[in-house]
């Protein structure tokens, strides 16, 4: 349980960190309308729909924090056999970096209220991205081709389970890249368009990092990372 | 009050929010079926949850009169008998306590509290709901499928959950898992909604202390819940693949029927370690909006101002972090290394203390307090005794060396309903009585009411007290017929009778409940907008029942906190949030 546990301590980091600018010390029963004319609510300044992402970030990387968990702690039984990583995810790695990077460009020209550079970047994200997800699919082919299936074994249970988990958030993503393109494609003003653009990026980025880890956990790259945190925390 | 100097604000300008866009339903299907009114969806969410509630209150009976009465009944044999404890277990945990404190009251309350128009992305807040609702159809139909539901137990561990000896295996099993998964997509979609309301949707004035504690609550909660869910999300997934694809997660080297069964080398223990990690939190993620929400019960009824407010929010943040650190006093008999149980059993033992500041502040907030002696009243403080009664055995099983011996006896049965059975519905009942007449606009029945209130009560204790007393004989939870044991005297037998006589009594004053509902619904006495004279801004919207939009057309200031009771000097023995400070001193002294 030492990466979610870990993650736990980042949220409460994070959490005590945004309790302590909230006043929590301070005497309501005693400030009937006495501090400035209004005390502020300490809501934030962000749109309420980049928060709500913010959220969900961590909902999501709750639960991969707990696939990990799982992942270092059933890898330590007598069964367990590494399957070889397919080449092919390096490229697909290549691709979903791509992604990002197109989306990033399309964030920027959003900043810069050039449409066209939003349309470039949203569509080569998006057609990246799926090219990703036909990589991981072709993937999984090759896998089952050489005899190593779902079952088999647990590291390769573990394989199926962790990748079909990020690709099914980033179908989740894709859906709302294509509601953004629509919008785009509507003809809608570039104000309306900056925060879909933007959130869609976070996104984006979010999961090419959930990725490169996950990457570095079904390589055995974080082995001894995983190692050294079970000896701290046990 | 302590009279303190305000005259820097003499007169507040309206508030100067920018108006949410804000959907108006267009027919009559959006407007009470597919809604994104948080208020209709808060219905819509209580109504299913109570209706799937009922299921599980029925399953309970069926389980006493078997086990007061083993062999009478011949449609109950032992399968049945696990399955009925599973579903009962379940639906009463997940989809009744957690859905109707969060889904229902979090929906209702949360944007009229914070004085919000609605949640902040209604949309989602809609989704949420109907996905809910097929989680609970999933639920339900495990009824109607071959095999029946699964009789694993509520915990579903693994080995024994998928295997054939237990029942429900074919397609119980599956479908438990499944609407398990749809339930925390569902929560997940709302869960966003109220958290992002509270942080951005509160009306000026309304700082994060001077919320209710009723909002806190619910909102450390729904926090807690989008970081512990996902636990029972990456568990249920797994035990599916085990389940349908063969995989060996958790499951062990297993000889069945005298067959090598396929699965080799999974651990069981990963899969308790995963369920309490979701498993405790999930305990306060039901306690904590119990605990705000009484908190305001106590304070409205008393006409008194909650006793120590900062220590109160501190108190329930501190639980919320604490709870995700005790979760393997779950697993005492699990094999772990002793370090571990004692490093648990300290945590476990901390969390009392942030618990004990709630409840004597509940106390102190009584002291010398105007109490009016009504049915919500009267629920609240059923909570407060059957809290901390059932916090006490807490103590006991928290500890290693008393755990291990009552570990699955009925002792442990009797300790998780007091605290987290029957404590939180005294709470849901009181609030249900506390806030229905601002829902249909009219009272619940007073007489009726006391009646609900005593039988529940009192058949609560009778019920569960000696319950206390059969597990410390030894007797095992889960058994559906105990039969002739030389530990067990026979009075246990006539004992047994006894509970399952007042479990019926105490079913039927929840008819009696459900009958008032619906009766004061049409015949009610009227309820006028703000009957207890409480402060919250709730009560103090234009219309009751509150219209589309909550507000009229500007939405209300609040310039203090919430439990101004009984402030001296005031005109009334309440004034609202949303009440204008009085004249400054000095306007005050120049005045003839």
């Amino acid at each position: 349980m030492s990466a979610i546990i870990l993650f736990m301590v980042v949220i409460a980091v994070i959490i005590g960190w945004w309790l302590a600018q909230q006043r929590l010390t301070a005497k309501p029963w005693l400030e009937e309308g006495s501090i400035d004319r209004f005390p502020g609510t300490g809501a934030m300044t962000l749109p309420a729909a980049k928060i709500g992402l913010g959220v969900f970030l961590a909902v999501a990387s709750s639960l991969f924090a707990l696939f990990m968990s799982a992942y270092s702690m059933r890898m330590n039984m007598v069964d367990w056999r590494a399957l070889p990583v397919p080449g092919l995810l390096w490229f697909n790695t290549g691709v979903l970096v791509v992604s990002s990077v197109a989306l990033q460009w399309a964030y920027v020209a959003a900043h810069r209220n050039s449409m066209d550079g939003v349309i470039v970047g949203l569509c080569a994200g998006g057609a990246s991205a799926v090219i990703f997800l036909v990589g991981q699919l072709l993937a999984w082919q090759q896998l089952r081709a050489a005899g190593y299936f779902v079952a088999s074994n647990p590291a390769n249970s573990f394989f199926y389970m962790i990748t079909a988990a990020h690709g099914l958030h980033l179908m989740g993503g894709l859906v709302a890249l294509g509601r953004t393109t629509a919008k785009v494609w509507r003809g809608a003003e570039m104000p309306q368009v900056r925060l879909s653009v933007e959130l869609c990026t976070i996104y984006w980025h979010f999961l090419l990092l959930v990725w490169l880890v996950l990457l570095g956990l079904l390589t055995g790259w974080t082995d001894d990372f995983v190692d050294i945190c079970r000896r701290l925390l046990s | 009050m302590v009279d303190v100097p305000y005259d820097r604000i003499a007169d507040v300008p309206p508030a100067e929010v920018p108006e949410v866009e804000l959907y108006h339903p267009k027919s009559w299907w959006t407007q009470y079926v597919f809604s994104q009114d948080a208020k209709v969806i808060a219905i819509q969410y209580s109504l299913t949850a109570t209706a799937i509630g009922l299921v599980a209150l029925v399953l309970s009976w069926l389980m006493r009169l078997q086990l007061g009465f083993p062999g009478t009944f011949s449609f109950i044999d032992a399968n049945q008998y696990l399955q009925f404890i599973t579903m009962h277990g379940m639906i009463m945990v997940i989809y009744l306590l957690t859905a109707l404190f969060l889904g229902g009251f979090g929906n209702y309350l949360i944007p009229l509290m914070v004085g919000a128009r609605d949640m902040v992305f209604p949309y989602v807040n809609m989704l949420s709901y109907w996905v809910y609702l097929l989680a609970v159809l999933v639920l339900a139909s495990t009824f109607f499928v071959p095999g029946g539901p699964t009789g694993a137990g509520w915990t579903l561990y693994p080995p024994q959950a998928i295997l054939s000896g237990t029942p429900g295996q074919d397609w119980g099993i599956i479908l438990m898992l499944s609407s398990l998964i749809l339930f925390i997509i569902g929560f997940t979609m709302g869960g966003l909604n109220y958290v992002v309301t509270v942080l951005q949707a509160r009306t000026r004035g309304m700082t994060l202390m001077r919320m209710p504690l009723t909002v806190w609550g619910i909102f450390t909660a729904t926090v807690m819940a989008l970081l512990a869910f996902p636990a029972l999300f990456v568990a249920s997934v797994m035990m599916l693949f085990d389940r349908v694809l063969g995989t060996s997660f958790f499951m062990p080297a297993l000889v069945e029927m005298g067959q090598q069964m396929k699965y080799g080398g999974g651990s069981p223990i990963l899969f308790q370690h995963l369920f309490w990690f979701f498993g405790h939190p999930e305990v306060y993620i039901v306690a904590l909006p119990a605990f705000g929400i009484v908190s305001d019960l106590i304070s409205t009824h008393a006409r008194k101002n909650i006793f120590g407010y900062r220590m109160m929010v501190w108190a329930i943040v501190a639980i919320g972090a604490l709870s995700f650190i005790v979760w393997a006093h779950h697993m005492y008999v699990s094999g772990m290394h002793p370090h571990f149980g004692f490093f648990f059993a300290t945590t476990t033992l901390i969390i009392a203390i942030p618990t004990a500041i709630k409840v004597y502040n509940w106390v102190l907030t009584l002291w010398r307090g105007d109490i009016h002696l009504t049915v919500p009243m009267l629920f609240a403080l059923g909570f407060i005794i059957t809290f901390v009664n059932g916090g006490l055995t807490g103590l006991f099983l928290g500890n290693v060396v008393v755990d291990v011996p009552l570990s699955d006896t009925m002792f442990v049965v009797a300790h998780f309903h007091m605290v987290m059975g029957v404590a939180p519905i005294m709470v849901v009942l009181g609030a249900i009585y506390h806030w229905y007449p601002k829902v249909t606009g009219r009272m619940l029945d007073d007489w009726m009411g006391k009646f609900h209130f005593w039988v529940t009560f009192l058949g609560a204790y009778l019920i569960f007290f000696p319950m206390h007393y059969i597990g410390l004989l030894g007797v095992p939870r889960r058994y559906h017929e105990i039969g002739e044991a030389a530990f067990i005297p026979s009075s246990t037998h006539t004992l047994n009778a006894f509970i399952t006589v007042m479990a019926l009594m105490v079913g039927f004053a929840q008819m009696v409940f459900l009958f008032n509902l619906v009766w004061s619904y049409f015949k009610g006495r009227p309820s006028g907008g703000n009957p207890w004279r409480a402060t919250t801004l709730e009560w103090q919207t234009p219309e009751t029942p509150p219209g589309h939009g909550n507000w009229g057309k500007e939405l209300p200031v609040v310039y203090r906190w919430a439990y101004d009771y009984s402030v001296p000097g005031a005109e009334q023995d309440f004034i609202p949030q949303n009440q204008p400070p009085r004249p400054t001193r000095a306007v005050q002294e120049a005045a003839p």
